[in-house]
């Protein structure tokens, strides 16, 4: 008698946690599984990478090792014009593909067999790289998104489509999307307006498919900054979020918003030193009325954190 | 000194040194955090102070702050416990004191080394998960994993008949806190995405709250007041109550955490249900203690070790009162990412759970040191420091998040949200260091404690003895 109590208990536990596992893990498994990625969700997954955070491409978290946005107005191939240009992710060689397209399963049943019989995702090969577009097919009288495989359906080169495009201002976006990440940005901001509220200001709350293949999906919980799901709807101006990412007091004189200045690295687009101590002194000057005007925010290098971090603001947060 | 016994053998550890490693590193831990958290405070109240550098930058910090005093000061503080109280329940000595110290010697090393990664910037990304899964390893084998075994070996060795309550916590939360980190971390390691990435986030940050944190600071007190007052506990059946409620309704709630986003409808109404159901282990566990301070009320300002654990118990019934209702429909939808949730984490972790520890922590260090506490000033000194930090840090947080909660369905423009909140920044951030202020001299009265505390004889309890200052 004397372990008889300590053996029920124990065997208890288990299956007490055992069956909680089952209702909170196992029955919710089937309906996130049946969810079908939208564009957004389409578009996230494919500018992201494989995913952002710690990883064996970019253990740093420096953005290493993802791909490359564009926006294309001509095929790269034909040279054909493409009427409105589209939404182009070059997958360079050795680039780790975004998890739908290791992993069908993850864009949803309908979703998962457009991508695979008429985008071709299943051809795409990490080792010579590859060029995905977004398309859209009516399925029983509906619209749906689904990835294509440009490489393979249009014979589109990584190589080819990165000449067509150009340093475009939407380069950068899986990097900022890292950057958004490392610098804590989603500690204040949220990305997820609510759904009973918030429509006015913040815009819709994202949709059931918004987030088929994105790590992390980063919502934020505790919200000391407006949510920026949709900023780039409300406000499109680099020359904003510039000084606003530089010091934030010089657009928002109340905003508690850290300064981000260190994000320009050291030296400016025409590789002159940033003079930080500089700048902060006359700012000082500007801020007790010894100035008239702040002092102007340097032109970030084409490489910079900052310039990855404004590419993904402006492209993603639509 | 206590690095030589590492390498000793197991029967020349002295009984107690597990549980002293542990209880000097939560301290320092302890203040590590809270400075921290005063340090990021002072930043949300003075968005330009030490402005500009990366390291500094609140980005960086406020996960550290978290993770130091939820791994850091929490845990171990837990761990310190479970090294005394087990053996203690079970009329025996500890499993192994070294693969105790080895335990508390692999935490120090693998959370400076996960905080420090984190601090540069090398997360996951995933709020309570920042750790990068390679650290989170090293957290359930070289951290769990043993402290579980040397709990679970020491309860199958004791030398009484039943098991109490304390220790069917202690047993169950180990295994459940394993599962929660390999399940909870799984999305990392095996790269699931959107939806189920978002929801074992918050799968594995309630869980490691509701079937770690707030429980097992509950076992301590069933081991602190009766151990003080020398009154039994006043049922153990409603114990029982307490620990198989906590396990059936409160490793199910978490999808209430995530009431907005688009998860199955379903899921958010069975956990909001599941959440209300905390009542139900908190009404048995705050009834059940308080009861048991019958007859010895006198204590509560006498005992410094009491004086704690009856705080943490009756911060419990706010705690309670706000979770069981807060994650319903109606209320999320004002409170949800305000401040209010701030106050109310405070609530859980910096109020009722550090309250409970810190008692035992006293209570233990001393019982393991053989020395009387050094000063009993200083320790009232920390007392009330810690509860009016406190204090006003909880009803800043929670003005705040009301402000917030307002702004938010009255679609306020941000900036004036911010505006508003500008005053109740600067008071959390003066109770928040008043806290910090309080733990270091927490840490002065312990470390003259172990030099020059008087001697407990043997046989006595410290608290038996009287202050000498």
């Amino acid at each position: 008698m004397a372990f008889r109590q300590y053996k029920l208990g124990t065997v208890g536990v288990g299956l007490m946690l055992g069956l909680s596992m089952t209702i909170t893990l196992m029955l919710p498994s089937f309906d996130f599984r049946s969810a079908e990625s939208t564009w957004v969700g389409l578009d996230k997954a494919l500018s992201n990478g494989r995913l952002i955070g710690f990883s064996y491409e970019d253990p740093l978290v420096r953005g290493a090792n993802k791909p490359i946005t564009v926006i294309l107005k001509e095929d790269p191939k034909t040279g054909a014009t493409i009427d409105p240009p589209i939404r182009a992710y070059v997958y360079k060689p050795g680039t780790p593909f975004a998890s739908p397209i290791n992993h069908p399963d993850n864009l949803g049943p309908t979703v998962k067999s457009l991508g695979v019989e008429r985008g071709k995702i299943d051809q795409a090969a990490k080792a010579s790289g590859a060029v995905f577009t977004i398309e859209y097919a009516d399925v029983n009288g509906q619209e749906w998104a689904y990835p294509v495989n440009a490489t393979a359906v249009k014979g589109w080169s990584p190589d080819a489509a990165l000449a067509t495009a150009g340093d475009q201002n939407s380069r950068y976006v899986g990097r900022g999307k890292t950057v958004y990440i490392t610098e804590g940005c989603w500690w204040c901001h949220t990305l997820l307006p609510e759904q009973t509220q918030d429509w006015q200001v913040f815009g819709a709350p994202p949709y059931l498919g918004d987030f088929n293949g994105e790590m992390p999906t980063a919502f934020g919980s505790d919200r000391k900054a407006p949510d920026i799901l949709h900023v780039a709807s409300r406000n499109s101006s680099r020359e904003w979020m510039m000084m606003h990412f530089f010091n934030p007091r010089l657009v928002q004189p109340n905003s508690i918003m850290p300064r981000f200045d260190y994000l320009w690295g050291r030296v400016d687009v025409d590789g002159n030193k940033i003079d930080f101590k500089k700048w902060r002194a006359e700012y000082d000057e500007y801020r007790r009325g010894l100035r008239s005007h702040p002092p102007e925010v340097p032109e970030y290098a084409r490489d910079t954190e900052i310039r990855a971090l404004i590419d993904w603001v402006l492209t993603s947060l639509k | 000194m206590l690095f030589k016994f590492l390498f000793a053998k197991n029967e020349d550890i002295p009984p107690g040194s597990a549980a002293v490693f542990f209880g000097f590193s939560s301290i320092l831990w302890f203040i590590i955090g809270t400075g921290l958290g005063s340090f990021n405070a002072a930043k949300l109240a003075f968005p330009d102070f030490a402005t500009g550098v990366e390291l500094f930058a609140f980005g960086h910090m406020r996960q550290v702050h978290v993770l130091a005093v939820i791994l850091g000061w929490i845990s171990m503080a837990f761990a310190m416990t479970m090294m005394y109280m087990t053996p203690s329940l079970g009329n025996t000595k500890l499993w192994s004191e070294k693969l105790g110290l080895w335990t508390a010697f692999n935490w120090n090393i693998g959370l400076s080394l996960g905080l420090i990664l984190l601090w540069m910037g090398i997360t996951s990304g995933r709020e309570y998960s920042d750790l990068i899964w390679p650290i989170d390893l090293v957290v359930v084998f070289g951290v769990l994993v043993p402290l579980g075994i040397n709990v679970w070996m020491t309860i199958a060795h004791r030398r009484t008949q039943g098991i109490y309550i304390t220790n069917w916590f202690f047993g169950s939360c180990i295994f459940f806190v394993i599962m929660v980190f390999l399940v909870g971390q799984s999305a990392e390691m095996f790269n699931l995405t959107g939806l189920t990435e978002a929801y074992l986030t918050f799968w594995f940050a309630h869980n490691v709250l509701g079937l770690w944190i707030t429980p097992v600071a509950a076992a301590i007190a069933y081991y602190t007041i009766p151990k003080l007052t020398g009154n039994p506990l006043y049922s153990h059946r409603i114990g029982h109550l307490h620990f198989w409620s906590i396990i059936a309704f409160y490793s199910t709630p978490a999808a209430h955490h995530l009431m907005s986003t688009p998860l199955p409808e379903w899921l958010k109404s069975f956990a909001s249900v599941e959440g209300v159901l905390i009542l139900i282990p908190a009404v048995a566990f705050v009834a059940n203690i308080l009861l048991t301070m019958k007859g010895r009320w006198s204590m509560f300002v006498e005992n410094i070790e009491i004086k704690f654990s009856v705080t943490g118990v009756l911060l419990a019934i706010p705690l309670n009162m706000q979770g069981g209702f807060q994650q319903t429909r109606a209320i999320n939808w004002y409170i949800h990412g305000t401040g209010w949730i701030v106050a109310h984490a405070h609530l859980a972790l910096l109020g009722m759970s550090t309250a409970l520890e810190i008692a035992a922590v006293y209570f233990g260090l001393q019982q393991m040191l053989r020395r009387k506490l050094y000063s009993l000033a200083l320790a009232n000194f920390h007392f009330w420091f810690f509860i009016i930090g406190f204090c006003i840090y909880w009803i800043s947080m929670t003005i705040a998040g009301l402000i917030q909660g307002a702004g938010k369905i009255y679609e306020v423009p941000y900036i004036d949200v911010v505006i508003a909140e500008h005053p109740y920044m600067i008071a959390r951030w003066v109770g928040g260091s008043m806290v910090f202020t309080g733990n270091m001299v927490w840490l002065y009265n312990m470390y003259m404690t172990a030099r020059e505390g008087t001697v407990v004889p043997k046989g006595r309890y410290a608290h038996e003895l009287a202050y000498e200052r």
